[in-house]
């Protein structure tokens, strides 16, 4: 979805995230999976968040549900969601998740409800024994005060908005009776039953094949344009972003190395880890040019999750490393121009 | 779902047939019988023997004729009379001496299972969502405890201590003056009161295996994505754990319900001499001992039957709250 709508206007926040840090203590040490990450979503916005594995794009999301896995924890950070009441446009107010238990009861309220998440096994995301019907209206009984046949005739009408095919029978059917795209589509419509305002997608293509991806997308993209919810669409698949958000955010290590809209990442990319990234996607013109020529690696490896570096997290891997800059003090995100800003040195340099 | 109970009930025919067989050979095998045996006693000891009497039982039971005319015999009485020979023993129709045996057995078997679940379910759900917690490892230790320590010994413990501390005997299922009454309201409750401590001492190793399945299969489907899916939709972690990881983590349990009346009966035979019960397994270990053959072989054959029907049953069970059993039978047609 390349954004065709007029950048000038501001958008109404609808969740934002502020130096937002999970850390997980473990008897080997702890683990920095996001390490003072700042977010905003729009109301209606696409967001993109891409970065290689283990570089905490998961984690913030799992985070935004208070989803995490113990023994990980949110030390510190807000995460700001505004809430819109039905029908009252503008009058939204304002909770920040960070600050209550993971399983409370105001966080479960929003869970589910208006903010839902779509996972990336569709294999393993639905129970086998239970009807993928029952596990639809589950959701809707517990958010909305509806009958049991409302919420089942809810579920049929949703699976029919995920262009499930026969929604009345398959409403009835086991997981295992369905293709991987249609379980998707079924984990789709759990999250879409009750009608978000943010739709969280943690890679939900990666175990489909690629005609079914295809199609996921699609729909993905219809729904947001007939509903106008916001996505925060997690991926480590570039061609995914170009084609899904208007704003992109890189991820490295549990921290935020670039941000900007679509456009400004794939034709003026600032971070050398964003350029990395972008000059490791295959192009069909240089293969048939020749055949010879290697794919492009970001040289190195991502290092050990207990390992903590001195000055940048990307420095070792880095083509443009400044010895005694890079090595030594921690960048800040600097903003080049409005909704463009990169957490690197090299564009430290206006002083 | 009919299809799949038809299709295991057919299953259950051939296996029928073989366990007969193997229940008459059993019985066979020692040389000798009870009546050759009883009658050479009789005869050494100088007293007579009633020729007559003798003739009668060797006819009826074919008992001067090769072994595959007496089975055929035995399986004929059984199934067109109902009738399981006669005990030697005890002088009286197979079917009188096991009838109650049988029942209390059963009930036994049932309060124990049940005994089992109550306990060891919700304790297993429970370390499984606290794992390497205290109350993990105290559990885990108590549950070695109840593993290793056999079952008669703890028996012995307990009826040393109740009668020492406090001058009650738990031994056998019914007070003595209840011992040889029939069944009346005032008899069931006396054995109400006594049943409870065989339940627990049968129970503990059983209760400690179950808490360690329980424990290992929640913590297997705990870590699967349909708990964080089913945890995001808002459930509170209660309807999460009932409705998805416990609804699967509870089916290899449903299987084991088919072992249960063997174990029961083998297992517990030691447990319920010690404490002087009158079940099937102490009779059974009788009868073994005495040659009693058609005591013997119908207790085998009942038990192995019942053994059987249990494991149909856990089948049909495991097909009514598994629907991939369910689905995966009618697809072999």
């Amino acid at each position: 979805m390349a954004s065709d709508e007029n950048a000038a206007e501001p958008r109404e926040t609808l969740l934002e995230i502020r130096n937002l840090k999970t850390h997980f203590a473990l008897d080997e040490g702890t683990v920095r999976a996001v390490d003072g990450v700042d977010l905003e979503i729009g109301r209606g916005q696409v967001v993109g968040v891409v970065g290689e594995s283990g570089c905490g794009k998961s984690m913030t999301a799992m985070s935004v549900m208070r989803l995490i896995p113990p023994p990980g924890r949110i030390v510190e950070g807000a995460i700001r969601f505004h809430r819109q009441f039905n029908g009252r446009a503008g009058a939204a107010d304002i909770i920040d998740l960070a600050q209550f238990e993971p399983n409370s009861r105001p966080v479960r309220d929003i869970r589910g409800n208006q903010i839902s998440m779509v996972f990336q096994e569709p294999m393993t995301a639905l129970s086998p024994v239970r009807t993928v019907g029952k596990q639809i209206t589950e959701a809707i009984r517990l958010h909305q005060n509806v009958s049991k046949a409302e919420a089942r005739d809810i579920a049929i009408e949703t699976l029919a908005r995920v262009k499930m095919p026969n929604p009345a029978q398959r409403i009835d059917d086991y997981p295992f009776q369905l293709s991987g795209g249609m379980r998707q589509r079924a984990v789709i419509a759990m999250a879409l039953a009750c009608r978000p305002q943010l739709l969280i997608a943690d890679e939900p293509t990666t175990a489909l094949d690629v005609t079914t991806e295809a199609q996921i997308l699609d729909l993905l993209r219809a729904l947001q344009a007939e509903s106008g919810m916001a996505i925060l669409y997690i991926t480590h698949n570039l061609g995914v972003v170009a084609e899904m958000a208007e704003e992109v955010v890189v991820m490295y290590l549990g921290k935020v190395v670039e941000r900007s809209d679509v456009d400004s990442i794939f034709y003026d990319p600032k971070h050398p880890y964003t350029r990395g990234l972008l000059n490791s996607i295959p192009r069909l013109e240089t293969v048939v040019q020749d055949k010879k020529e290697k794919l492009n690696a970001i040289e190195g490896m991502v290092p050990g999750p207990y390992q903590r570096l001195r000055g940048c997290a990307f420095h070792p891997r880095c083509p443009d490393f400044m010895p005694g800059i890079c090595d030594q003090t921690e960048p800040e995100l600097i903003q080049l121009e409005p909704g463009h800003s990169v957490r690197c040195h090299l564009f430290n340099g206006s002083d | 779902m009919l299809v799949f109970i038809i299709q295991r009930i057919l299953r259950m025919i051939p296996l029928l047939f073989l366990l007969s067989l193997v229940a008459f050979l059993i019985i066979q095998l020692p040389p000798g019988d009870y009546l050759t045996e009883h009658i050479s006693r009789l005869r050494a000891s100088g007293r007579d023997v009633d020729e007559a009497e003798v003739e009668r039982l060797m006819n009826q039971y074919a008992l001067d004729r090769p072994m595959h005319i007496q089975y055929l015999t035995w399986i004929q009485n059984i199934l067109t009379k109902g009738s399981f020979g006669q005990s030697f023993q005890w002088g009286r129709p197979v079917n009188e001496v096991i009838g109650d045996k049988i029942a209390l057995t059963f009930l036994l078997a049932f309060l124990t299972t049940f005994f089992v679940w109550i306990v060891s379910v919700p304790i297993g759900i429970y370390v499984s969502v606290r794992q390497y917690t205290f109350t993990d490892y105290l559990v885990t230790l108590i549950g070695f405890i109840g593993l290793a320590v056999p079952g008669f010994l703890l028996a012995m413990v307990v009826m040393y201590f109740s009668f020492t501390w406090f001058g009650v005997k738990v031994g056998g299922l019914f007070a003595p003056e209840f011992e040889l009454e029939p069944w009346s309201m005032a008899k069931f409750r006396d054995m109400l009161t006594r049943i409870w401590v065989p339940v627990v001492i049968l129970g503990i190793g059983g209760t400690a295996h179950i808490i360690r399945v329980m424990r290992a299969t929640m913590l297997d489907e705990l870590r699967k994505q349909y708990v964080t899916v089913a945890r995001a939709k808002g459930l509170s972690e209660f309807a999460v754990l009932m409705h998805y990881p416990v609804r699967i983590a509870i089916n290899p349990l449903i299987s084991t319900l088919s072992f249960l009346l063997p174990w029961v009966i083998s297992g517990g035979t030691v447990v319920e001499i010690v404490l002087n019960l009158p079940t099937a397994a102490v009779v059974l270990y009788r009868a073994l001992l005495s040659q009693d053959m058609f005591l013997a072989g119908s207790f085998i054959l009942l038990v192995g039957t019942l053994a059987l029907t249990g494991s149909l049953l856990a089948d049909i069970a495991l097909a009514v709250v598994d629907p991939r059993i369910r689905f995966g039978s009618a697809e072999e047609f």
